[in-house]
């Protein structure tokens, strides 16, 4: 009972002020919501400029007179110009992986449960996280400010893809519209996000490592715990690889280094060397960019599927009224995952000029990562046989992720083999094929999460029949609109092109390219009634209690919303692992984890809490 | 709602796996001879695909179906899981992945691990901004000197090639691919600029150009005709404008249009595009 008075004595009084409340927060759940809050702002922002895209491909040369008032420059005459278009690529795909889907599951949700999950007040170093966050803010800014002062009047940021290949992307404005200001402060922007990101991963490494209450074994830990924490390690050892090759980008352009760009090149007429706007550059390697690209590239692939996949597990348990099934061979996956996950970069290049031999290595490697994934969804389906199935809200959308998870992951069968990347890379293919796993799935893992947690959170449910109808409708939009991308890349359709009407092996898709712009538009407008929800379910929504889903994990026993330290001064104690549902004599089908042992579990028991060590 | 999930479940795999029987929608007539092989992995490994895919979703839904809900006190089943499943499935899934793995290995030796045939017909592609750049060596076999810092545009001079270099006499360069059918060629792919792809889709073929390397690769067209040829690596504001035609002739044809001085050879090529249709689709 000693631990008990001795945090009791230390019982953290809520700040008063509004700035130190809301703004500078110190509280890990406020910045969460902080977080989650830039995310909704910033998705917003990248599906719209999706739509753009779409409109972009399936009306080529159409005339949008509100595109006309809105970019002048971009749209003269209402017609989206090639590099306009390119510049929305790259914003959009900038915006959406790092600044949603590496914010909101990690920086969000990761925040504001794993300290409430293993049972402490706050992460190790409430300033650090405080900083993290408002650094993030920052590189979110200066990437908006890339919008507005690209470099140039028809681009609204640089032209070179989220993967910013150098030299185009080294070389400064000579290599054409895109290459000015904006890339410049992209690159600032993503070394920003870096450094935001790492200073996130040490806390939450430590935070999980140190400050788990009482009885709270690694082994008892929910999933989402493990997930959030393989994340920060994958966050840890792979952004400084990015922040560093983000700097010698920027000394290539601002500075005159040669680092990327090779000697004797040739740019819109002008030798290197020859001219002050183009100085003479020698050795670089092109290639070299793509290794320290994606040697962070492919995890933070995993970085943004992660955490979808331990709320993924845990609200299928939950939904389910039954434990996770194999939740030791989950543990190990999600390691497995985190593992592999750094020796597979490769697979992006194999066609880039680099040695056939190691192409070889990465293919077999990137298709053993799909072992753990397999087992993964084994254990999935695992879970749900022999369940009890509610079917909430958030269990539709985990039930999704189960489903759409395996539909984007699946292709990667063909993408990590060495042959067939030959006709599928830089196809639709590829497109599909990680929007589906990378980008869909993760987010109807954040979707799942949201639905679930908003009672936590705000003490009120969201709103259960408009919830219902954003599911169902996003869930059939987006198989509509990516399945038929792969076929779109097996014909051979490349990625990045503004217009498909200079190719006459592409015009045969055009219906397709049609469909999936009319889809893509209805299912992003559907999101608003998500946005709607949220907000309206602030205030309005039904009354939710400390427990409502009759759920078992930690923050499931205190208040909804949490007070300023969680537990209200008394930390628990955990008994038993973290799905125990279903127990066979319990008096009721969930067994929290604080609830204490029984006199027969003591007596040696039947394994009824299988991860107490 | 358990039940109409999992018939959107069903219903939603069907439609995708049907699209893939959609022949038109299907990877375009293959024109060289790796691609027969590739052609063969790549339908099977999308069949496992397919099969994985149909499976996990049909158990998707029939746990769906199954698994609702029940009124009063009927429980979930209780268990923690099976390590023999595990150990089944981790075993069976790693087999069949890595082997597929294993087995796509071959076309990408055959195309990679082995330098180009002794005869093979050579081109050195140079690509810039938005242009493709062929350059043949003539009747003598023999590439003439390039340097970047005389290339010159006003004349032309695309890829820098030294006029006073003798090797270079009987070079000619033209932005379309004329290679000759059923023999080796090797392309020699440099970039004057940014990173350029060489894309034919029948070829099955792609290779990055990178500024800086010169890349060897080698391939064998096995079917005569006029190609539409791609950049896919994105390379700047007129990307997807960066487009040309990949002639495969047969080989007497094609003997007679290298043998050409370079004014002439220009007509022909014209002439050649003219007689030879794109692929219907």
């Amino acid at each position: 009972m000693s631990v008990e008075t001795h945090e009791a004595v230390h019982r953290h009084e809520p700040p008063t002020s509004f700035i130190r409340k809301y703004i500078f927060s110190l509280d890990h759940k406020v910045i969460g919501i902080q977080y989650i809050i830039l995310a909704l702002v910033a998705v917003v922002v990248g599906m719209t400029m999706s739509v753009l895209m779409r409109m972009n491909l399936s009306w080529p040369g159409t005339n949008w007179p509100i595109l006309a008032t809105l970019f002048p420059g971009g749209a003269p005459g209402g017609v989206i110009n090639p590099e306009f278009y390119l510049s929305l690529v790259t914003m959009h795909g900038t915006i959406m992986v790092f600044f949603v889907l590496t914010t909101a599951p990690q920086g969000g949700f990761g925040n504001y449960f794993l300290p409430i999950q293993i049972g402490a007040e706050d992460m190790a170093f409430p300033v650090l996280n405080m900083l993290s966050f408002w650094v993030t803010f920052v590189g979110f800014i200066v990437i908006l400010a890339a919008i507005f002062f690209s470099g140039s009047a028809s681009t609204i940021g640089p032209i070179g893809g989220w993967t910013g290949y150098a030299p185009l992307s080294a070389l400064g404005q000579i290599a054409g519209p895109g290459q000015g200001m904006g890339m410049n402060l992209w690159i600032i922007s993503i070394a920003i996000f870096c450094v935001g990101s790492l200073l996130g991963a040490l806390n939450f490494i430590t935070t999980l490592l140190n400050m788990r209450t009482r009885g709270m074994s690694l082994m008892r830990m929910p999933l989402t715990c493990w997930a959030w924490f393989t994340t920060a390690v994958l966050a840890l050892l792979s952004f400084p690889v990015l922040l560093g090759g983000g700097i010698l980008l920027l000394l290539d352009r601002l500075a005159g280094t040669s680092f990327f760009i090779p000697g004797g090149l040739y740019v819109s007429g002008i030798l290197s060397g020859t001219t002050p706007s183009f100085p003479v550059h020698t050795g670089g390697s092109p290639i070299l960019w793509q290794h320290l690209f994606w040697f962070f590239g492919h995890p933070e692939v995993y970085i943004a599927i992660l955490p979808g996949m331990g709320a993924t597990s845990h609200i299928l348990s939950t939904f389910a009224r039954k434990p996770v099934f194999g939740y030791r061979a989950m543990v190990f996956a999600i390691f497995a995952i985190g593992l592999l996950g750094f020796f597979v970069w490769g697979h992006h290049m194999f066609i880039s000029g680099m040695s056939p031999y190691s192409a070889m290595t990465f293919s077999i490697l990137t298709l053993s990562i799909g072992v753990p994934s397999a087992v993964k969804t084994f254990n999935w389906l695992g879970t749900l046989w022999g369940a009890r199935i509610r079917f909430t809200t958030p269990m539709l959308f985990a039930i999704g992720f189960v489903s759409l998870f395996v539909a984007g992951g699946i292709t990667g069968l063909v993408l990590g083999q060495t042959s067939l990347d030959l006709p599928m890379h830089d196809t639709y293919f590829v497109l599909a094929h990680f929007h589906l796993v990378m980008g869909v799935a993760s987010i109807f893992g954040m979707f799942a999460a949201t639905y679930f947690w908003f009672p936590k959170m705000f003490g009120r449910f969201m709103n259960d029949a408009l919830g219902k109808i954003h599911f169902w409708i996003t869930f059939v939009g987006v198989y509509c609109i990516f399945v038929p991308m792969h076929v779109m890349g097996l014909v051979g359709m490349p990625r990045r092109y503004s217009q498909f009407t200079e190719y006459t092996f592409l015009t045969r898709l055009h219906p397709l390219v049609v469909f999936v712009s009319i889809v893509a538009i209805i299912t992003v407008l559907t999101q608003f009634l998500f946005y709607f929800n949220l907000i309206w379910s602030i205030f309005k929504g039904k009354k939710a209690g400390p427990n409502p889903w009759e759920a078992t994990t930690l923050e499931w026993t205190t208040a909804s919303p949490p007070p300023h330290d969680n537990f209200a001064g008394v930390l628990p104690v955990v008994y038993r692992g973290p799905y125990e549902f279903a127990v066979p004599g319990a008096p009721n089908d969930f067994v929290m984890q604080t609830e204490p042992e029984t006199e027969t579990e003591r007596a040696g028991g039947n394994g009824h809490n299988g991860h107490r060590h | 709602m358990g039940r109409a999930l999992a018939v959107i479940i069903w219903i939603l795999t069907l439609g995708s796996v049907s699209l893939f029987f959609v022949k038109q929608w299907w990877l375009p007539g293959a024109i060289s001879s790796h691609a027969a092989a590739l052609d063969r992995q790549f339908l099977i490994t999308i069949i496992v695909v397919g099969i994985s895919f149909t499976a996990a979703q049909v158990g998707l839904g029939y746990m769906v179906w199954k698994y609702r809900e029940r009124p009063a006190n009927d429980r979930a089943v209780y268990t923690h899981g099976s390590n023999r499943l595990e150990v089944i499935w981790t075993i069976v899934t790693a087999v069949i992945f890595i082997g597929l793995a294993v087995m796509g290995q071959s076309v990408w030796a055959s195309l990679h691990f082995n330098k180009a045939p002794v005869g093979s017909f050579q081109v050195e592609v140079v690509a810039q901004q938005f242009q493709w750049n062929f350059h043949y060596s003539g009747k003598d076999g023999v590439f003439g000197r390039t340097d970047p810092s005389l290339i010159d545009d006003s004349a032309l001079n695309f890829i820098g090639l030294d006029e006073t270099d003798p090797n270079a006499k009987d070079d000619q360069t033209h932005s379309v691919i004329a290679i000759p059918v059923n023999r080796p060629v090797e392309l020699i792919l440099r970039s004057k600029d940014v990173i350029h792809n060489f894309w034919v889709p029948q070829l099955r073929f792609k290779q990055d150009l990178v500024p800086g390397m010169a890349i060897r690769v080698h391939f064998t067209a096995n079917q005569t005709g006029k190609y539409e040829l791609a950049c896919a690596e994105l390379c700047g504001q007129l990307h997807f404008k960066m487009k040309s035609y990949m002639l495969v002739l047969p080989e007497a044809e094609h003997q007679a249009l290298m043998a050409l001085p370079q004014d002439q050879f220009q007509s022909r090529i014209t002439e050649l595009l003219a007689k030879y249709p794109l692929p219907t689709y």
